[in-house]
């Protein structure tokens, strides 16, 4: 059983990034904006907010106001990943450029940025940022004791438990309210489906497209926080293309925040039984195989494209999105 | 003689290429600049230096010139691969998976079949058009996005060689006598026929990187400019890619042309990787990371605007500042390389406003002549 609880907890924190980012991706491409510079504004997000949980560690400061520090560290996260997304704004909203072009020139940026900045700070050739371990959220956060032997509630639960969890799920509630509910969101998405008659009403386009590829740079500077916690060894200037599997989230969950809710978990499952898959007694070894890990880490994208195959006849995207909005143009 | 200069440059500013040339320089120099000045941040008394190894490097010697040819040959062939894409209408983020295919079908074909190495370069195109034809299925059948099939068998493909390689006893360098298990084989062990032949050139240039490879990319991307230039086969492709519906109205079959342009496209980037692992000087090592030459098509396609002839130059300037940034490492991390690059691509998103500045420049200095001359 302990090994079922295992899993879920990994599960969750693996589909935090993708659920964060995926929802970033959405907000972004509501308004008209293919956001393929994600991974990039991951590892700038991730960058500096490990940079600050380092130098939180360094000044002593940290250990005693944990939480706190985690949530400065989120906050530095999403503001540099935010930062970071208008150089995308920019070029795609402002200069109407192809959005692929802008998004590729900050996906490159980013990592090499990353390892210069990581050997400028750290030295030369230390390009991992190690991350404090006192961020996790334990036990005694909430006055209960540690037990030697967890049951399944406790492990699920604790096992990795931090704060860019809970923040996670309140961005997704309010994604939900803020996308159906408000004036906001009705004008955000009009934008990307129509935005000659959002425009026509009075609706700024190009400002709420900033908005949009704002906030995704928000939430996907997060999610590169919440993906190095998750990975676990620091920040090694890389997100492991999570940036590009958050798109996939999104265009699996169909553009909408609760869909892409399932689709962050459902791939996360994949992910983590890929990468657990020597300790789960039911599963075949392939013993003659040599690196016979690999076949299981294969899964979580065989099942995606599976599943895409079945769902994406009903798949809609942003009718507008992609095309830089022209007030001129007819 | 001066009448004729002036007429040149009257005819040469008024080409539409000379605009976009300009803008691509523009940018080129405002990378360079930043590089710079990132060198200057991190260590300025080592600036100049480092600034003079990016830009030297690659022309001090006949040895450096043909690590940046030997480099610059995959990177033509799969920037000709996402720009062939993205001249049809596609994004093909997927080089990278079907570069590894191109790489596996040959060293498979080349080491375990004995091929020769013409027919182990064809078999890489196989192995890339089929790994290439994927997204193009599940976009025209299944109305799945190009962008995340391509980056879903990125991973299927990076996964799937690694445990097929690791499964062929024959292909591995182990199998020859050297100690690393997770290595491909050293092809002159494992067959000299396969390696791609030099013809002199490695005297002539006194490198063994230096082979015919950097010649086949060039003439393949000629290939490329002229069937998409110059047939109704690249005429279809590109209506397809410009506006589906109306190329269906006219009766193209836009299906079979999206499937057609990604195997093609594959097939570019698979006969990079064969190129390059059949050089006789690299050899794979199992890793769990994509292998960047494919997406370093994606900076190469762009700088050139998809232009297959430009992408060749873009490509040989891409390798060129690589091997430089190499060159000056220990002393700066060679990324500052990759900044460059990127800077330079981010402002040729920009290209629009820029090719708008010059025209005003020139258009000025027309005039300042005019004004002077009477």
């Amino acid at each position: 059983m302990i090994i079922l609880a295992d899993i879920i907890s990994a599960t969750i924190i693996f589909a935090i990034p993708l659920l964060l980012v995926a929802l970033g991706g959405m907000y972004s491409e509501r308004s008209g904006t293919i956001n393929i510079a994600l991974e990039g504004i991951m590892i700038i997000g991730a960058l500096f907010s490990s940079l600050f949980l380092n130098y939180a560690e360094k000044s002593g400061w940290g250990a005693s106001h944990a939480q706190l520090a985690m949530l400065l560290a989120i906050l530095v996260g999403g503001v540099t990943g935010l930062i970071y997304s208008l150089l995308l704004a920019l070029a795609s909203v402002s200069l109407k450029a192809d959005q692929t072009i802008g998004g590729t020139a900050l996906n490159l940026f980013a990592p090499a940025f990353a390892i210069v900045l990581s050997w400028a700070v750290q030295g030369q050739g230390q390009t991992t940022i190690y991350i404090p371990t006192w961020i996790k959220i334990t036990q005694a956060n909430f006055g209960l004791t540690i037990s030697e032997n967890p049951g399944f509630w406790e492990a699920m639960i604790f096992k990795n438990l931090y704060l860019t969890t809970p923040v996670a799920i309140v961005i997704l509630a309010l994604t939900i309210f803020l996308i159906y509910q408000t004036r906001f969101g009705l004008r955000l998405r009009a934008c990307g489906e129509h935005p000659q008659a959002a425009d026509s009403v009075g609706i700024n386009v190009y400002k709420l497209r900033y908005i949009g590829v704002a906030i995704s740079g928000f939430l996907a500077g997060i999610g590169g926080l919440a993906f190095t916690i998750a990975a676990g060894s620091g920040f090694q200037s890389t997100v492991a293309g999570y940036g590009f599997f958050a798109l996939a989230v999104m265009i699996f969950g169909n553009w909408n925040p609760i869909r892409i809710f399932g689709a962050a978990l459902f791939f996360a499952l994949f992910k983590v039984i890929g990468s657990y898959s020597g300790s789960i007694p039911f599963l075949p070894s392939f013993s003659g195989i040599k690196y016979s890990q690999y076949l299981y880490q294969m899964l979580p994208y065989i099942v995606t494209m599976i599943i895409l195959v079945f769902t994406s006849k009903k798949s809609r995207a942003p009718k507008a999105e992609g095309i830089p909005y022209d007030k001129g143009s007819r | 003689m001066k009448i004729n200069l002036k007429q040149a440059w009257h005819t040469l500013k008024n080409k539409p290429g000379f605009e976009s040339f300009l803008a691509s320089a523009a940018a080129i120099g405002i990378g360079l600049i930043f590089g710079f000045l990132l060198l200057v941040i991190f260590k300025a008394e080592k600036s100049v230096y480092g600034l003079s190894q990016i830009l030297v490097v690659g022309f001090s010697s006949a040895a450096k010139f043909s690590k940046v040819l030997y480099q610059a040959a995959p990177l033509i062939m799969t920037g000709l691969s996402v720009g062939f894409a993205f001249k049809t209408g596609l994004f093909n983020i997927g080089a990278s998976g079907q570069y590894m295919l191109g790489m596996f079908m040959a060293l498979y074909s080349g080491i375990v079949w004995q091929f020769p190495w013409y027919a182990a370069l064809i078999m890489a195109m196989l192995g890339g058009a089929i790994w290439g034809a994927m997204p193009g299925l599940f976009k025209a059948y299944f109305n799945v996005n190009e962008v995340i099939t391509s980056i879903m068998f990125n991973w299927i493909g990076l996964f799937a060689v690694n445990v097929l390689l690791a499964n062929i006893p024959m292909v591995l360098a182990d199998y020859y006598g050297a100690s690393n298990p997770d290595r491909t084989a050293n092809m002159s062990a494992a067959n000299k026929a396969a390696i791609i032949p030099k013809w002199g050139l490695d005297t002539l240039f006194d490198s063994t990187y230096m082979n015919i490879s950097i010649f086949m990319a060039i003439i393949l991307a000629v290939i490329i400019y002229f069937v998409l230039n110059r047939t109704t086969f690249g005429y279809e492709l590109k209506a397809c890619g410009f506006n589906r519906n109306a190329s269906i109205y006219a009766g193209i079959n836009a299906k079979r042309n999206i499937v057609l342009s990604m195997v093609i496209a594959g097939s570019l980037a698979g006969f990079g990787g064969g190129l390059y692992y059949l050089s006789g000087t690299a050899q794979y090592t199992i890793e769990k990371l994509l292998a960047t030459m494919g997406f370093n098509g994606i900076p190469v396609a762009l700088l050139a605007t998809s232009n297959p002839i430009g992408i060749i130059f873009s490509a040989l300037f891409i390798s060129y500042i690589q091997v430089g940034g190499e060159a000056m490492q220990p002393e700066f991390a060679k990324e500052i390389v990759d900044i460059i690059i990127s800077v330079i691509i981010y402002l040729s998103a920009f290209s629009l406003l820029l090719k708008g500045i010059i025209r005003k420049l020139i258009k000025q200095s027309a005039t300042a002549g005019k004004e002077v001359a009477p």
